[in-house]
């Protein structure tokens, strides 16, 4: 992965493009979620990522870390549904572990997201093949080992890899076997956040 | 309302202090603010431990909001400690999350484990006869173990 140093404004401009996925997607993100969830995966990102966006312009952070702890607190108290704690929980841990530094590298990113990811794991109880967001985070930052693009993909794929899986955590949960054969919407939303990670690097 | 009501002097506590709050979140607001009145209207008279209702977003969806969450545990906290009872998904996460920040919730605002109507039950009646939050947390944890058949 390149020596490329990531600041304040990549961050902010990573919230913006996925704000923007979220909003072109948001349709089949309910459509998905109407198939084994409540139906409102879509509204509620689509809430909570702009309510981001609106932060980061009107006061923009000064450090990468800021930016995404501040994005955090803002999913948890707008999203209004079990996304908003779990993005949450993965935005500001990350924030978190990647301090104050004005610049952070690829690598750091890697590792902060890494620390994002195990938080969202322990919030939720879950672990990758249980049909969650998991399933696309887990590959994608692994796959940040090699590059952006490499994550974004491993993203998109451990989503579709969700399909033949059956559900243990959440409402899809009481579905059973029924949960068989749907994307699940929150390893789907996973990929679009590394989607717009790949997007801005470009 | 904590007051200075007689305590009925069985509370671990001893005497008037302060009560702990006790929030029910749910991801139903009718649903939190009838459970509420049901373990208000079942503690009884004398002392009444502060219960607060924070279901449903703002707009009155279904869903979990922070902000009421934060609100009801801030509108309850007597400085005893605030016990908050969750009914499920992001009822339950939300009231992690927040708690692993450490700094929305009051000082001692604590999740307990426990069925979400009986355990708001035997903690608002516990609550208000002045136990301690360990004692209102393990009293609605019990609440599991009320078999029904």
């Amino acid at each position: 992965m390149s020596g490329t140093a990531l600041d304040a404004a990549f961050f902010v401009r990573w919230m913006t493009a996925a704000a923007a996925a979220i909003d072109r997607e948001a349709e089949r993100l309910t459509e998905l979620d109407s198939a084994i969830g409540d139906a409102d995966h879509g509204t509620n990102m689509q809430r909570g990522f702009a309510a981001v966006v609106k932060m980061v312009e009107a006061e923009p952070p000064a450090t990468p870390g800021a930016v995404l702890t501040a994005a955090g607190r803002q999913l948890i108290s707008s999203v209004g549904g079990a996304s908003g704690p779990l993005y949450g929980t993965l935005l500001r841990r990350t924030g978190k572990a990647l301090g104050d530094a004005a610049q952070v590298s690829a690598e750091e990113l890697r590792a902060g997201l890494g620390a994002g990811v195990d938080a969202v794991g322990k919030l939720g109880g879950s672990a990758p093949g249980d049909k969650t967001m998991l399933d696309a985070l887990v590959p994608a930052v692994a796959g940040l080992a090699t590059s952006f693009e490499a994550a974004a993909g491993a993203a998109e794929e451990g989503a579709r890899s969700t399909v033949p899986m059956l559900a243990k955590k959440g409402r899809a949960s009481y579905l059973g076997e029924r949960s068989i054969g749907h994307q699940d919407p929150g390893a789907t939303s996973s990929a679009l956040l590394f989607a717009a990670l790949a997007e801005v690097a470009r | 309302m904590s007051g200075g009501g007689e305590v009925s002097g069985q509370g671990p506590a001893g005497g008037a202090q302060a009560l702990v709050g006790v929030v029910l979140v749910s991801h139903s607001g009718p649903v939190a603010e009838s459970v509420a009145a049901l373990a208000v209207g079942l503690a009884g008279g004398g002392a009444k431990a502060p219960v607060a209702a924070a279901g449903g977003t703002p707009d009155g969806g279904l869903g979990t909001s922070a902000e009421l969450i934060t609100e009801a545990a801030r509108r309850v906290d007597r400085g005893a400690g605030v016990a908050l009872l969750v009914d499920l998904g992001s009822a339950v996460l939300t009231v992690k999350a927040l708690l692993a920040e450490g700094d929305e919730l009051p000082e001692g605002a604590r999740l307990v484990d426990a069925p979400f109507v009986e355990g708001a039950v035997a903690a608002v009646v516990t609550a208000s006869a002045g136990a301690d939050l360990d004692a209102v947390a393990a009293a609605a944890g019990e609440a599991y173990g009320y078999r029904k058949e």
